[in-house]
Parts: structure tokens; C-alpha cells; sequence
């Protein structure tokens, strides 16, 4: 989706588009293409982050742009257990403790012993562009989608803020804000409820070759980025050579941002505050597992179908001489 | 007397419509659970009904049911061809049936296969197939209520039968 395509022209589009394949004029997928290992990866170096949060503005600097400009007042919604999500007023766009629309990079914070030493250790949290997303595999209308290089986008001219995506999401990454996006052209009481926002790992700047401003402005070059075979690589040297521990490699079935600690996960996870905005270190199981193998249940069903009837037909012309009207 | 001249009952007759009607109903829920609505429309609170707001319990049921779509669209067809069509033949609001369940299906296989790790489609790609997948759907609702109401089934006695 460009980005300067605006609302009611997208609107239009996609009922063109949709009409459009009701005259069985089907748009080819643009990209449907199989990964050819090119994945992008992070590694968050836990070991070397200062907390400086440095990333932090670099973030909101460079991704001004696409922050939320929400209309108000805000429609009305129903039922009113619907509820607004707002981070635009001053105080709200302040906010770096948490994750927030304005806010896609956070600082979370453990003391733990590492080595037998009481120490503060800190690290940048953030969508971790899982390989295989849940928030664009469930997202109902392709608003949430991975990009080839792997990174996961919310298309903010798409997004209808229905949260599903965060409520998916094994981090609960993404958030709200009310009053903004193709919702608002819709049915603005009834469903929807503005647009989701997280880190889109700056994907126009590495469009262009540029590095994520995140990992460009910090000081102590905690995160790298690259290919992801080379970053899991090199995630498992720090592992053998420096007893480091990993996180994000099998995550929800593996994630493009792999993160090396001096203790283990579980450690850390029992030492950061969680809750909205403050993502855990959990285990996480392959989310997405039953999608893929149920498809290939669908490719198997057809035969299964076909063995039965078959079998059937052939038992019921067995019996062609039977009595008329006998239930067969 | 031979197959071709007898009128026959077969078991098929009696057991498709209860076993279409109940998968057809359940791909319908669960598909509408794909959309965040049952939470906030107060549906899940009914006792019960909680598991329509659980957006991977519903994607597993789509799944399932697809599964056993797939197997018993095949199975109908070859039953229908190999023992029913000496007897009857489809009505035309059983051909208008088939067009949308298949349209619904072809949809449903590209929304499968885009949840797949490996393939990527382009956004406006995805939302057609989406748009659509739930379009037709839609028709198949609406029409599945004209024919319930003006009666009109998927077979017709043939002639002589
Ligand atoms: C006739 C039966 C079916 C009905 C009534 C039905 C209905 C729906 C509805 C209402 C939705 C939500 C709207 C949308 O996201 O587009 C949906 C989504 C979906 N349907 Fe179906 N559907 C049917 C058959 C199928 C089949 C046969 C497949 C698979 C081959 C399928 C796969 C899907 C998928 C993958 C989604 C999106 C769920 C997600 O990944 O987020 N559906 N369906
Ligand atoms: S800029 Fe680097 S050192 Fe500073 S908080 Fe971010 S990751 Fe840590
Ligand atoms: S971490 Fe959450 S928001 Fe990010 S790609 Fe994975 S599922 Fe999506
Ligand atoms: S990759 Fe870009 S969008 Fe994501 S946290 Fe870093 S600076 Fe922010």
C-alpha cells in the first residue's frame, strides 16, 4: 500500500478491486513469493545496554510522521463497553514507560545477579517480527502484514483498530488510538475503533539502505541487524563462547529479533515489570503451529473423501437387486 | 428390475442436509469470530459462548471445518454422480449454490495459504481475497434464506422416477 494513498481513495479502490473480482478479474498477488532466506534479524545485545534510551528518541524522531493525528471529538461508539484508546494529548504522547501509539520502543529494567553481583541490567523491547506473525496471519483484513525482509507492518491507512492484532499477539505488542484511519469512513460507531501502531522496524529507511534509527543512535551498538541465519549465528557464538543465553530464536515458532542475556530469560522475565505497553520474556509456543499443519490436513481431506465414497458406491451397486424403496 | 428404473432412498438424503446445515452454520460462526465483534456486541458474555471471543479457538474450528468441507464436497460429488443422478438432477438454485460455496472455498484456500510462514501477498492482494471470501459468503447467506423460504432444494426428481 503506498503510503500517500489517502483514506477515501483507498476505500474506493477496494471496492473496486472487490467488484472487480466478482468479475473474476482477480489481481495476481503482487509478491507472492516464497522466502528465499532473506530474512532480516535483529540481536539485542542485553549485556551492553546502558539505558540510555537513546533508541528511544532516535525512534520517536524519526517516526514522527506516521504517529496518529487523531479528529476530535472522537465519534460516539456503541455499545459504550467500546473504549477509547487516547495517547494524543500532551501528557499521553510523553509517555516512554510502556509501549503506546507514540511511543513503538520502551526500556524495560531487571536487577539480577549475574555472577553472583547485584546488577541492573536493562534492554530495548519492541515488536519482535516474528517469522510467522499472528497479528497479520489473523489480521482479518490485511491491514497487519509481513514484508518479504521479514518485517511485520501495520498499514495505518488500512488498520481499523478492532485490536485483534495485539490481542493475538504472544506480547501484546501493538496499540490503539481512537479517532484516526479508514474507520472513521465506515461505520465509525459500530465498528472499529482507530488504528494500531508498533514498531515497523523503520522499514521505509531500510527501504532506502538506511539503518533502523533505533540501532544507528545507540551508543553502545547493542542491536545489529543482517541476514538472519548470520545473526542466529553469531546469537549461538555469544551462547557457546560467553554463556550467553538466547531468547526470539524459537519463539512463537522463531522471531526476527533474537536477544543474548547474561542470565537466563526466566530470571529476567521474573524481574521486569509486566502489563500493558511492558511485554514478558515467557516461553512462547508456535502460535501459528495449527494453521500449517491444518492446511495440510486440507490437502489430504479431499483423498479421504473420496476413498469413502467411492467405497460407498461401490457397496450400494452391490446391492442392486434389492427391494425398491429400502433405504440404501 | 436394474438401478437405472428403481426408485431409490438412499441414506444420503437423510443425513447430508442435518451434517451440511451444522458445518455450514459452525464455518459461518467461526468465520464471523474472525472478525472482532462477538466480544464487543456482548455475544461471548453469553454463557457458553465465551470460546467466540477466542480468536485462535475460532481460527481452529474455521480450519477443522474446512477440513471436513473439503473431504465431504468430494464425497457428495462422487456419491451424487456414482448412485443420484440416474434419479434426480440438481436445480438451478443448487448450481447457484455450488458457484458461491466454491467461490467461498477458492477464497478460503488463499487466506490459508497466506497464513502460511513462507508466503507473502501483497496487501491489496489480501484484502480482495478477504473482501470477497466474506462477500460471498454474505450471498451464500442471503441466498440460502431465499431458497429456505421459496423451498427450492438441490435435487429434483428426474422423469419416470
Ligand atoms: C462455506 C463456508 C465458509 C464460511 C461461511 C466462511 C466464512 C468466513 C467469514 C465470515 C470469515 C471472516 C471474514 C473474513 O476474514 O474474510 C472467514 C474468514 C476466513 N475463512 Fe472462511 N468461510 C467458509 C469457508 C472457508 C474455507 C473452505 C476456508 C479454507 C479453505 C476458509 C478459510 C478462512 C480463513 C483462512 C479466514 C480468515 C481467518 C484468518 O486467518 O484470519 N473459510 N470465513
Ligand atoms: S540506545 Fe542502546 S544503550 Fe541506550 S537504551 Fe537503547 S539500546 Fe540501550
Ligand atoms: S511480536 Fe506481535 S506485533 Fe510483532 S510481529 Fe509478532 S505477533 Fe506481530
Ligand atoms: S526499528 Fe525503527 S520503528 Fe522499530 S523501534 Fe527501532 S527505530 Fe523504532
Amino acid at each position: 500500500m503506498p503510503k500517500e494513498l489517502s483514506r477515501r481513495s483507498f476505500l474506493k479502490g477496494s471496492l473496486v478491486a472487490a467488484c472487480a473480482t466478482c468479475a473474476s478479474q482477480v489481481p495476481l498477488p503482487a509478491s507472492a513469493k516464497a522466502k528465499d532466506g532473506q530474512e532480516l534479524a535483529t540481536l539485542i545485545d542485553i549485556r551492553k545496554c546502558v539505558g540510555c534510551e537513546a533508541c528511544v528518541e532516535a525512534c520517536r524522531e524519526v517516526n514522527d510522521f506516521k504517529y496518529p493525528e487523531p479528529e476530535k471529538p472522537f465519534p460516539k461508539m456503541y455499545p459504550n463497553r467500546v473504549k477509547v484508546a487516547d495517547w494524543s494529548d500532551e501528557e499521553g504522547r510523553e509517555v516512554r514507560d510502556r509501549l503506546t501509539p507514540y511511543n513503538w520502543l520502551t526500556i524495560q529494567s531487571a536487577t539480577v545477579e549475574v555472577d553472583g553481583e547485584e546488577t541492573e541490567l536493562s534492554f530495548p523491547r519492541r515488536c519482535m517480527h516474528c517469522q510467522n506473525p499472528p497479528c497479520a496471519d489473523l489480521c482479518p483484513w490485511g491491514a497487519a502484514r509481513k514484508l518479504e525482509n521479514g518485517i511485520t507492518v501495520i498499514h495505518s491507512d488500512i488498520c481499523l483498530g478492532g485490536k485483534k492484532c495485539q490481542v493475538v499477539c504472544p506480547w501484546d505488542i501493538p496499540q490503539r488510538q481512537t479517532g484516526v484511519g479508514l474507520y472513521l469512513d465506515i461505520l465509525p460507531s459500530l465498528a472499529g475503533n482507530g488504528v494500531m501502531y508498533k514498531c515497523d522496524r523503520c522499514y521505509n529507511r531500510i527501504a532506502e539502505g538506511e539503518m533502523p534509527a533505533c540501532i544507528e543512535e545507540c551508543p553502545e551498538d547493542v542491536q545489529i541487524i543482517g541476514p538472519r541465519d548470520e545473526i542466529v549465528a553469531e546469537a549461538h557464538r555469544l551462547a557457546e563462547e560467553e554463556g550467553a543465553y538466547i531468547y526470539g530464536e524459537t519463539e512463537n515458532g522463531g522471531t526476527n529479533t533474537l536477544y543474548v542475556s547474561p542470565v537466563p530469560f526466566e530470571t529476567l522475565n521474573k524481574a521486569i515489570s509486566k502489563g500493558p505497553g511492558q511485554p514478558h520474556f515467557d516461553k512462547v509456543e508456535d502460535q501459528m503451529a495449527h494453521a500449517d499443519n491444518l492446511a495440510k490436513a486440507m490437502l489430504i481431506a479431499p483423498f479421504a473423501g473420496l476413498a469413502a465414497a467411492v467405497g460407498r458406491v461401490y457397496k450400494v451397486s452391490k446391492k442392486l437387486d434389492d427391494k425398491t424403496g429400502e433405504v440404501l | 428390475m436394474t438401478l437405472a428404473t428403481t426408485p431409490r432412498v438412499f441414506a444420503e438424503q437423510r443425513f447430508f442436509k442435518p451434517f451440511y446445515f451444522l458445518l455450514l452454520f459452525t464455518m459461518g460462526l467461526t468465520g464471523f469470530g474472525q472478525m472482532p465483534i462477538f466480544k464487543r456486541y456482548y455475544i461471548a458474555d453469553i454463557p457458553g459462548l465465551g470460546w467466540l471471543a477466542d480468536f485462535y479457538a475460532t481460527h481452529y474450528i474455521h480450519y477443522i471445518g474446512a477440513v471436513v468441507l473439503f473431504g465431504f464436497f468430494v464425497y457428495a460429488v462422487v456419491v451424487y454422480f456414482g448412485l443420484m443422478r440416474r434419479q434426480f438432477r440438481l436445480t438451478w438454485a443448487a448450481y447457484v449454490r455450488i458457484a458461491l460455496l466454491a467461490l467461498i472455498s477458492i477464497t478460503g484456500i488463499f487466506r490459508v495459504l497466506k497464513n502460511l510462514p513462507d508466503v507473502v501477498f501483497s496487501p491489496m492482494f489480501t484484502m480482495v481475497i478477504d473482501i470477497s471470501h466474506l462477500a460471498f459468503m454474505m450471498f451464500f447467506m442471503a441466498f440460502g434464506i431465499i431458497f429456505m423460504i421459496s423451498k427450492k432444494g438441490w435435487l429434483d426428481k428426474k422423469l419416470g422416477f
